[in-house]
């Protein structure tokens, strides 16, 4: 489906170049949920960035279903089927709603965008003629932007921290959201994320620290290993469940 | 009487697809060439100098005014028109002016247009200004807009140049009295070598007055646009301007706020900024498909929106 070859990311910084992503292989299969998580700052969102076209590699190869897309641009790979959702999505002064469900899906059918609100835990009603401005909370905001990806028939979908401010209620929504995705549209699926719950969804845990692939693995594994060290570390029973090691406590 | 060009203007300035419906009045090459009037509102021409006056009675409601003005030739035209909007009454205005200018001489066309809202009643005014033309003639357009809303009064306004004018100086002045409520809505875009500016005036004389001014504007290649909005409260009184501009290529925006409070109990608010189109939302738009182009269309027809 979607081949990552020896792919090094090299940006422009403040203090010269520096190396984002080391020599990341990856191989995404069709119809499968990926959760992508590691330290902040390890590479995560660089690899979505590169997978949607918006970091392009300085080493290394991309494959789509074989093709070559490598040069490609952030259009091209909109067009061939890849999607991503920002982690921090920008607001639009005078666009509304509604007219960024119709760019996504290329269609302004209303039963549809009610859907794709709903399926984001939103109004319809409230939501399809407010403009995408400065009104919108983070969570609002994160929600649009999540119905923007789930309004496309896509090959690959990245969300980069779906669950940021979004509340525990719509939480379960979500994971149905992104479960029925898969199922509907045979949508593969990344997620970065490092909360247990989305880690649940997960077919296959990338695990991304230092600008490399540190493993890949299954999440039985991962979810072992976050109740080990909540076990261990009386402290870490203060904390978030399954958040950093090391955290400093409170 | 009205060619094919003309209705292109009257489409583009006033919405209009045949002759409106309602009160009209249609001016062309600083002539009146067609008039109506209702049972409520009258159009009157001015005596002592080029012009109209609209005289809207105490009351009426969901009426509405067209007085479109077009140009088709290189021309100085200059015309006074004053409305008079009766107590309690809603009504909807709908200005504008288009210019074609095939020639090489000047087509100009400057409005002095004095408005009184009385008491409790409410106004929308919608101006939009358009020109074309391949002649080498300059599209000037400069309206003076003096608005006195009284007690409970509301005035909207919708002040749109988007297209094809080269120079324009647009001066608008508002005092607003106990309770009335302003809301100006200004939207430009500049292109070329085209020059604008907008002097915007409220004074809050009245308790209980308050004022919105939103003006938007995008300005590319090399032209230059100068914004001076200014809001004085005399009185207890709620004041916000927010200016917005998108500067591309080597255009230049210039805003210049001015709030001035001469009462303890004003609340004025001057939010100005001026920069590019965030990349972040080109990306964003780009990923959903769209070409840069496209992505950038979008975004600058949503801001103008």
């Amino acid at each position: 489906m979607l081949n990552m070859i020896n792919v090094d990311v090299t940006l422009e910084g403040d203090e010269g170049q520096v190396e984002v992503l080391k020599e990341i292989n990856l191989t995404l299969e069709e119809k499968k949920i990926y959760v992508m998580t590691g330290p902040n700052g390890g590479g995560k969102s660089s690899i979505a960035k590169t997978i949607m076209g918006i970091y392009q590699p300085s080493g290394g190869q991309i494959l789509l279903d074989g093709m070559d897309i490598t040069n490609k641009g952030i259009t091209e790979r909109a067009r061939l089927g890849i999607g991503y959702a920002f982690q921090m999505p920008p607001r639009f002064k005078g666009m509304k709603v509604r007219d960024m469900l119709t760019l996504a899906s290329g269609s302004a059918n209303l039963a549809n965008q009610c859907d794709l609100l709903y399926d984001v835990g939103l109004c319809s009603q409230d939501y399809l003629d407010r403009e995408i401005n400065a009104s919108f909370s983070g969570g609002e905001l994160k929600r649009i932007e999540i119905a923007s990806i789930l309004a496309r028939n896509l090959k690959v979908a990245v969300f980069d921290e779906p669950e940021a401010g979004i509340d525990l209620w719509s939480f379960q929504k979500l994971t149905e959201t992104f479960e029925n995705l898969n199922a509907k549209h045979n949508t593969t699926i990344v997620i970065i994320s490092h909360q247990e719950r989305i880690l649940r969804l997960a077919d296959q845990v990338i695990v991304v620290a230092n600008g490399m692939i540190d493993e890949i693995t299954g999440k039985e594994e991962i979810l072992s290993e976050i109740e080990r060290l909540d076990s261990e570390c009386r402290c870490r029973q203060d904390c978030i469940k399954g958040g950093p090691e090391n955290a400093e406590c409170n | 009487m009205l060619s094919a060009i003309d209705k292109r203007l009257l489409e583009e300035v006033a919405d209009l697809h045949e002759i409106p419906h309602g009160a009209f009045n249609i001016r062309k090459n600083g002539q009146g060439v067609s008039r109506n009037t209702t049972a409520n509102i009258d159009i009157v021409t001015k005596k002592d100098k080029p012009g109209i006056d609209i005289i809207v009675k105490p009351g009426t409601k969901g009426e509405s005014v067209h007085i479109p003005v077009i140009l088709s030739e290189g021309l100085e035209d200059m015309v006074y028109n004053t409305f008079e909007i009766g107590a309690g009454a809603d009504v909807f205005i709908v200005a504008g002016c288009g210019i074609h200018n095939p020639s090489g001489e000047k087509a100009q066309h400057d409005g002095i247009h004095e408005f009184f809202v009385r008491k409790d009643a409410r106004m929308k005014y919608v101006e939009k200004h358009y020109g074309e033309g391949d002649g080498s003639g300059e599209r000037v357009l400069n309206p003076k807009t003096i608005i006195e809303v009284e007690a409970g009064g509301v005035a909207e306004l919708e002040m749109i140049q988007i297209k094809g004018v080269d120079r324009t100086k647009r001066d608008t002045e508002v005092r607003l009295h106990k309770n009335a409520r302003l809301i100006v809505t200004e939207r430009l875009l500049t292109y070329l070598d085209q020059t604008a500016e907008s002097n915007i005036t409220v004074e809050m004389v009245g308790e209980d007055s308050t004022a919105q001014v939103i003006s938007r504007s995008v300005a590319q290649n090399d032209s230059q646009q100068l914004f001076h909005l200014n809001m004085r409260g005399y009185a207890k009184c709620r004041g916000h301007i927010q200016c917005d501009s998108i500067i591309m290529h080597q255009a230049q925006v210039s805003s210049i706020p001015e709030i001035t409070a001469y009462h303890a109990d004003a609340e004025l608010i001057h939010e100005a900024a001026i920069g590019r189109i965030a990349s972040e939302q080109l990306i964003k738009l780009m990923s959903l498909g769209l070409t840069e182009q496209e992505a950038e269309d979008t975004i600058l027809q949503g801001f103008l929106k």
